[in-house]
């Protein structure tokens, strides 16, 4: 067996170790699991109703085990060469990558709208669709020949059931929290790097390191799961979930735009916010069982400040529920359609202070700089996380960065738009009738969920550069920030915006002055940092190192 | 950039879908029977049976651990599977404040305490046998009232689907109808509050022990 140096490393050349026993066990897991699809298969084919569909989503879970097994079999068997090819042929699957995903996102919104349709066009007459309807219906339409229809009524009469629904969208769900982590993790390096005057990965998959995250997950796979002698070992196996499932079960209730929510709660705000609280559970627990004072003490100061931030938050949160008068995401979202100034935040003065705040204690519930004592490095090792490794340890990161994302996406959704284009809306109007370059230039500009993920993923971007720009505070001054300034300035803004709604008239002349003074005061604000954007990549070269000015692009 | 391009067509198509056919999906879905009438299906007994069988698992688990932040998340497995039992009956305010009071605060405040006296890592919680069969007295009187209050019951389906109440509606009825045990429980609430800040507050005594 060859040596492995660091020179291969650089080179992308991965671990020429294979690890049999592990291929072994996956391969073998993934026939089982095979099999047991052929036999639900089978068993589907002759059921109905109810028992059908248990058997589909059965099926689909199995087939997907089955799937995943064996790639992680060929993944750990050949981890050399899948390393090199990725290294080889980053771009192309990047790119196969993006556009497959895109496709699998649209695939069931328009599977739903099918069904959806057929429904209305049947009409009143009770109870749920049945196969035989759906293709007469299809037949109805093209007539595609009966065995091909009868496949295609088979494969879309699941869709009209709740229960498929909320599977997919948690199937989803994973797909983009996935996503999110990985690129979020990649981005904060990059990020860092550039405002360390420093490069961040550069070597992986070739275009200034994207690949980073793919790599290090297949890396974190392959770690050996470690369980210390002196911890509460059940306890420490359940916590990193306990963290992850409430960061992932939040996306379901979070409208990407009008009709892409997994489930259009009327309570969809506090669903959310409750969420954030069971999150906190997992961290405490994992410093605990971990039975180590680092640890410990990470998770006491997480408890801490979470319980304290949790008020500010609330209490932010009420002030633009005050206005919208509902707790549905969808409905305040749908408040803010027509360009930058009917955005939330520029109502009046208390909701742009409240929009403020919120973020103030999103950064301390998402444990982020200057308030992520419950981590802190240069402290406490890695606070409540220092004895997890492997997938338990990259459950952590993927809730940390789902929480910040749901973070940037409440903040969004409340206080900026929701997922409506700053641009006017009369300007749609216009595209959206002319000529088909100008239909997709409506398409792109105008595109509910491309902004709502474009917004929340720029707050995403605001931590990262607060992170790496202010110093952590010490856990008293966390303490005064949030008791005796972000409390009562909440409590002022609520007040405040209660007496506004109370008082000032909609479309009055003291309300229209305050959304325009507010409207430029946050376009100020945006056309000031997009200013310094491209001042400082005009200037890139004099803010960087000298190691760097040869890697930037461009050079 | 070719390739930039053609993933902003792509994205721009469905985008343009989303803007224009998809927005006008809720109207669609009222009009639609797409949720058919779900009363008394298998499915919804199956839900029940499982989460009523997490809720009792759990917290028979809690009482029979003999560590208390086992315990605590013992408690979590009940409150939770109690606030799925509210989703499934469409009372989504109530289980989302379930979860948010139960599971995201005393229960997080339970395990913070129980680090505060940090000696429990090693410590077994058994009770006593008198404190045993006091309990015991009591589990079984309850059980049988209980029982007794169940089987005496005459059990008939609602004739009407459940109603399903908006949270809008449940804050105008607590401020109308239900005004006074409301404003009781804020009373209660500030009682609290004031106790927790006299208890808080620096004595005299420890000011100046702090002083030394």
């Amino acid at each position: 067996m060859a040596k492995f140096t660091a020179q291969d490393a650089l080179r992308g050349r991965w671990s020429p170790r294979a690890k049999p026993a592990a291929v072994g066990w996956f391969a073998g897991l993934g026939g089982l699991l095979a099999l047991a699809a052929l036999a639900l298969g089978f068993a589907a084919a002759r059921l109905a109703g109810l028992a059908y569909l248990l058997a589909l989503v059965g099926l689909l879970a199995v087939a997907l085990g089955a799937a995943t097994c064996w790639l992680a079999a060929l993944v750990i068997q050949f981890s050399a060469l899948v390393g090199r090819l990725l290294f080889r042929f980053a771009f192309p699957i990047f790119l196969i990558a993006l556009v497959g995903l895109i496709v699998i996102a649209w695939v069931p919104a328009l599977l739903y709208h099918v069904v959806d349709q057929i429904a209305v066009d049947r009409g009143q007459s009770g109870g749920a669709l049945t196969v035989a309807e759906i293709q007469a219906h299809l037949e109805r339409g093209g007539n595609p020949g009966t065995r091909l229809s009868a496949a295609a009524a088979y494969a879309l009469w699941p869709l009209q059931f709740r229960l498929m629904r909320d599977l997919l969208a948690m199937l989803g769900a994973v797909a983009f929290v996935s996503l999110v982590a990985m690129f979020g993790i990649w981005w904060e390096r990059k990020v860092a790097g550039r405002i360390q005057s420093r490069l961040g990965p550069m070597r992986v998959g070739g275009w200034h390191g994207w690949a980073q995250s793919l790599a290090d997950g297949l890396k974190l796979l392959q770690k050996e799961d470690i369980f210390l002698g002196g911890a509460d070992r059940p306890l420490f196996k359940l916590a990193p979930y306990v963290a992850f499932v409430p960061a992932l079960t939040l996306f379901l209730a979070l409208p990407f735009s009008a009709a892409w929510v997994g489930r259009d709660l009327d309570v969809g705000l506090i669903f959310v916010l409750a969420m954030f609280g069971v999150g906190v559970l997992g961290v405490l627990i994992a410093g605990w069982a971990s039975n180590n004072k680092w640890s410990m003490l990470g998770a006491m100061r997480e408890a801490c400040q979470m319980i304290s931030y949790e008020i500010p938050l609330g209490f932010s949160l009420l002030v633009p529920i005050v206005t919208a008068g509902t707790l549905r995401l969808t409905t305040i979202g749908e408040m803010q359609a027509g360009g930058f100034h009917t955005w939330l935040a520029f109502a009046n003065p208390f909701t742009f202070a409240a929009a403020v705040i919120f973020f103030v204690a999103t950064l301390a519930s998402c444990k982020r700089a200057p308030f992520d004592l419950p981590e802190a490095e240069s402290e406490l090792v890695a606070g409540y996380h220092t004895e997890y490794s492997g997938f338990r340890w990259a459950l952590f990161f993927f809730a940390e960065y789902a929480e910040m994302f749901a973070a940037g996406a409440l903040a969004t959704i409340l206080f900026c738009g929701a997922w409506y284009s700053p641009l006017p809306a009369s300007w749609g109007t216009g595209l959206a009738r002319g000529p088909v370059w100008q239909q997709a230039l409506h398409g792109i500009l105008f595109s509910g969920p491309l902004w709502f993920v474009f917004k929340s993923l720029f707050f995403v971007y605001v931590q990262i550069w607060l992170r790496w720009t202010l110093p952590r505070i010490r856990l008293d001054q966390v303490m005064y920030a949030c008791v005796q300034v972000l409390l009562p300035l909440t409590m002022l803004a609520l007040l405040g915006n209660t007496v506004w709604e109370l008082l000032v008239r909609d479309g009055g002349a003291v309300a229209l002055v305050a959304n325009v003074v507010l409207t430029l005061v946050g376009a100020a604000a945006v056309i000031g940092m997009i200013g310094i954007i491209v001042y400082a990549f005009a200037n890139r070269r004099k803010l960087v190192g000298t190691l760097a000015i040869e890697h930037l692009p461009g050079s | 950039m070719a390739a930039a391009l053609v993933l902003l067509v792509l994205t721009a198509g469905p985008g343009a879908l989303a803007q224009g056919d998809l927005v006008s999906a809720p109207a669609a879905q009222a009009q639609a029977p797409p949720a058919p009438p779900q009363r008394g299906s298998t499915g919804e007994a199956l839900a029940f049976y499982v989460l009523a069988a997490i809720a009792a698992g759990s917290a028979l688990g809690c009482v029979a651990a003999t560590n208390i932040v086992r315990m605590a998340m013992c408690l979590l497995g009940t409150l939770g599977a109690v606030a799925l039992l509210y989703f499934l009956m469409a009372a989504n305010f109530l289980g989302v404040i379930q979860l948010i009071v139960y599971a995201g605060g005393t229960l997080i405040v339970i395990v913070f305490g129980v680090m505060l006296t940090s000696r429990a890592y090693g410590v077994r919680l058994r009770p006593r046998p008198s404190e045993a069969l006091a309990g015991l007295v009591v589990c079984a009187a309850l059980f049988v009232g209980l029982v007794t209050i169940l089987v005496r019951t005459t059990w008939k389906p609602a004739a009407t689907e459940p109603q399903v109440y908006e949270v809008a509606q449940i804050g105008s009825e607590l401020l109308s109808t239900y005004l006074v045990p409301f404003e009781l429980a804020s009373v209660l609430l500030l009682a609290v509050m004031i106790g927790a800040a006299y208890l808080a507050q620096p004595t005299a005594r420890s000011e100046s022990q702090r002083a030394k």
